[in-house]
């Protein structure tokens, strides 16, 4: 059995500010993968620029480290060429939600089975505070001076609006339920959305982890996330925020699974020609 | 009976009308008659209305460039003789309805939807006049059948019958119009296979083993794209339209990450959006092949015409300094090998490698021999657990792994890295990785391909072309028939072959000719040699040269003299 530790990358300097909730993400990361037994052979983690994009810099695994705003069309072209790899896709929400805003609404039309985690701490880190597009309205930054005046992007409505086939948000301050959450959605067979509140100690003074922790609450057991129309009012919700699986629908067909180059032959397109 | 040598025909109508399905035909029941083909298009940007045309040459040579004279000119529109009155002349005979036609001296009167309605439907017209013109020219009418058989073949038996009836009675009325338009056999055709530039680019792409095409439609790019997915199935090919052309590219170089042998199709507006992967490639040396089929610019320019104006584009392409290799086919041969080409390069360098078509040669076709074997060179090692993606080497070219082949893992980021692929401000590793990467273009430069050049070795004035101007401008040339000027023609545009020195060296005079308003290449070529490269011959105004047009530019340049 891999350990959470066995991710580590030795000596790592990591950029990221004391305290800050991306700690949290990376710890559920590695704890997932590890009781999944995954080996860093067969992950890939694909992510873009900012600060949550450093993430793959710090774990054990593949590194596909592009560009700003393009995490997802590299990682639905990495599960195209080689489907037996598990694929993540993990960036912030400017870069998932803003600059790569039509990868987003289209990778989730797709429905590659890939796990996409975005570290959504609700302002620009890397380049020092700007809003990012879910940033609260009327929130002072260092740009938006008056106050930000534009609806916040909700990814979560979004995402089940076009039939996402997997959506979920957590917080970084909660181990336990991020690592579960990880785990489902990296087992989900097809696209898995996996929106992650994750305080930015330098950049956002609103919402810090005491603010999430008062804005959130966890869906009960009961809860049935295959039901689309309870899934949409959940996601519209904007007095408290829900965290768990919030929709699921399991009978998608995967992507990759329907290209006419795998129909009759499932070798990877990577390995043809290479491995007898 | 009189035996000419070439007829050029000219079909001219409305976007709609079904000019495109009287020249696929018609090309194939000229081949199947033993006869050599040429034909290329042009068109307007709509879907209905408007004036297009197809140039066909046919010979009982082999013929491969475009020219403006018109032998027949089959009229299906008002405007079409408006528009073409230019390329027409006193022995241009004009075919067509009465209302289109009567006024000119040369015409014959036939009206293809009446004869078509005795067969009950009017669309059978483009019938009638496949079969007019195979009579014309007495081709092979079972070639004209069997080829009207095949091109109707998804559709019911009455309408194929149909089909065929109006082909032959079209025949019947070409044959007795006695026009003496009829040409010498060839047996060496049957040798030879129909091809388009756009399909070349693919079959090369295909013989070379590519597996992953993502791309976004665009003319004149898009067909290169259509053939590769029909081989999808048989040739195992990933293909994917993307959302644009900004994940299009970010795809193929993911997939080359991952193992696969990617291509993006596009034209210059599509890959001015491609141009930060174009850099990341650069910075993760992951190889990356892309066609760019040019079209006039700025913006959305003449988006269905022909320029070479996207040179600046790819040479400049992506921030930060990085090598890349540009071909520019110049024949449908070439644009064959030279993509296939290009994913061998792309592969042993981990560089971008761009192929340069345009308009023109993309939609032009002509007979070519057996196109060649292709060796598909991987350039891929199966990884240790030490594995470094950027180790230092000598030459700079690191061995290449993919995620999932050897126990080793592949990190690549598009920050500056070390040999780890780890994230680094270094200074000390930042030098180090810049010289590795240019320490590439060592070994580029020196694989590079020479220019083509055709002449007698005492030339004084040498005509320097790129690209799809190379078979007009040898053409004109070869009908010119002076020795003291020689013609260089550069399939490879960057980096500059240093074995082009001693061409431009020898010459007295160099003119360049291009496709585009400032001599784009030219300008590369000063660059480069530091040398007068300001004699130019250039032409933007979206349409093809023909060879007329180049003899006429070259002479008026000998006669400044
Ligand atoms: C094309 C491009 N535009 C802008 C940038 C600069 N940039 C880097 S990260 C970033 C935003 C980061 O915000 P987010 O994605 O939310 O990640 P965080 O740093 O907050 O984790 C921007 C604008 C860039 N690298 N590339
Ligand atoms: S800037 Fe914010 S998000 Fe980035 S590392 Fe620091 S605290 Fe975290």
């Amino acid at each position: 059995m891999f350990q959470p530790n066995d991710y580590d990358i030795p000596n790592a300097d990591i950029a990221w500010c004391p305290g800050c909730g991306n700690f949290g993400i990376m710890r559920a990361l590695k704890t997932a993968l590890a009781q999944l037994n995954l080996s860093p052979q067969n992950v890939v983690i694909v992510s873009g620029i900012g600060q949550a994009a450093k993430m793959p810099q710090y774990v054990k695994a593949h590194m596909f480290n592009g560009l700003h705003g393009r995490s997802l069309p590299a990682a639905v072209a990495i599960k195209m060429a080689n489907p037996e790899l598990v694929v993540i896709a993990e960036s912030g929400d400017g870069c998932s939600y803003g600059e790569g805003g039509n990868h987003f609404i289209h990778t989730i039309r797709k429905n590659p089975d890939i796990t996409n985690i975005v570290h959504n701490n609700q302002i620009y880190g890397l380049t020092k505070g700007q809003a990012s597009p879910t940033t609260m309205r009327g929130q002072i930054t260092t740009l938006q001076i008056d106050g930000v005046y534009v609806d916040p992007f909700n990814p979560i409505a979004v995402a089940v609006a076009l039939d996402a086939s997997f959506v979920a948000r957590t917080f970084s301050g909660y181990l336990d339920l991020t690592v579960e959450i990880f785990k489902q959605a990296i087992q989900h067979k097809g696209y898995a959305l996996v929106d992650v509140f994750q305080p930015c100690v330098s950049f956002n003074k609103l919402n810090t982890y005491e603010w999430y922790k008062e804005n959130t609450y966890i869906l009960p057991d009961s809860y049935d996330p295959t039901d689309r129309v309870q899934a949409f009012r959940i996601a519209t919700e904007t007095k408290k925020f829900a965290l768990g699986v919030i929709y699921k629908n399991p009978s998608k067909p995967v992507f990759e699974e329907q290209l006419i180059a795998y129909k009759t032959n499932k070798t990877p397109i990577a390995y043809r020609g290479l491995i007898a | 009976m009189e035996k000419k040598k070439e007829i050029s025909v000219v079909l001219s109508g409305a976007a709609g009308q079904g000019i495109q399905t009287v020249e696929e035909i018609l090309v194939r029941v000229i081949k199947d008659s033993d006869l050599y083909v040429f034909a290329t298009k042009e068109y307007m940007s709509r879907i209905r209305g408007g004036n297009n045309s197809t140039t066909l040459r046919i010979s009982c040579e082999p013929v491969h460039a475009n020219i403006d004279r018109i032998d027949l000119l089959v009229v299906l529109n008002e405007n079409a003789i408006d528009r073409l009155r230019w390329r027409m002349n006193d022995s241009t005979i004009v075919l067509g309805e009465e209302k289109f036609v009567r006024n000119e001296p040369n015409h014959v009167i036939i009206d293809f939807s009446k004869i078509a309605e005795s067969f009950g439907n009017r669309i059978y017209a483009n019938s009638v006049a496949t079969g007019v013109l195979a009579g014309i020219m007495n081709l092979n009418v079972e070639a004209l059948k069997k080829n009207i058989e095949e091109h109707f073949s998804t559709r019911s038996k009455e309408i194929i019958g149909a089909n065929v009836s109006a082909a032959l009675k079209g025949y019947e009325i070409g044959r007795s119009l006695n026009l003496k338009l009829e040409l010498t056999r060839c047996e060496e055709v049957k040798h030879k296979r129909l091809l388009s530039g756009s399909k070349a680019v693919a079959l090369g792409a295909v013989a070379a083993g590519c597996n992953f095409v993502s791309s976004y439609p665009m003319s004149p790019s898009t067909v290169v794209f259509t053939e590769l997915a029909k081989m999808a199935k048989s040739h195992g090919i990933l293909v994917e339209q993307a959302e644009d052309e900004i994940a299009a590219a970010n795809m193929v170089i993911a997939a080359w990450y991952a193992g696969a042998r990617g291509l993006v199709t596009t034209s210059g507006g599509g890959f001015a959006l491609m141009c930060e992967a174009i850099s990341l490639a650069g910075m993760i040396e992951t190889p990356i092949v892309v066609h760019l089929g040019q079209r006039p610019g700025p913006a959305t320019g003449l988006p269905t015409r022909t320029e070479q104006a996207d040179l600046n584009l790819v040479l400049y392409a992506g921030h930060g300094e990085f090598p890349r290799v540009v071909y520019a086919p110049g024949s449908i041969e070439e644009a064959y090998e030279l993509t296939a080409r290009a994913f061998n390069v792309a592969d042993k360098f981990q560089i971008p490698v761009f192929i340069l078509t345009d308009q023109y040669l993309l939609d032009s076709y002509y007979l070519v021999d057996q196109l060649p074997e292709v060796s598909i060179e991987r350039h891929i090692v199966k990884t240790n657990q030490n594995y470094r993606r950027y180790e230092i080497t000598e030459d700079g070219i690191s061995p290449r792994g993919i995620p999932g082949y050897g126990d080793g893992l592949v990190r690549v980021d598009s920050d500056e890295h070390d040999e780890f692929g780890h994230i680094t401000e270094s200074a000390s590793v930042r030098k180090m990785m810049v010289e590795k990467r240019l320490k590439k273009f060592k070994r580029i430069v020196e694989e590079s391909l020479t220019p083509r050049f055709f002449g007698s070795e005492n030339y004084e004035l040498l005509l320097v072309s790129w690209g799809s101007t190379f078979l007009i401008v040898r053409e004109a040339l070869r009908s010119l028939g002076n020795d003291k000027i020689a013609h260089l023609h550069f399939p490879q545009v960057y980096p500059v072959p240093p074995t082009a020195k001693r061409f431009f060296e020898k010459a007295k005079k160099i003119i360049f000719i291009e496709q585009n308003a400032t001599g784009q290449f030219a300008n590369l070529i000063k660059q480069t040699f530091c040398m007068d490269t300001s004699n130019r011959i250039l032409k933007y105004d979206g349409f093809p040269y023909s060879v007329e047009q180049v003899l006429r530019a070259v002479r008026e340049k000998l006669e400044v003299e």
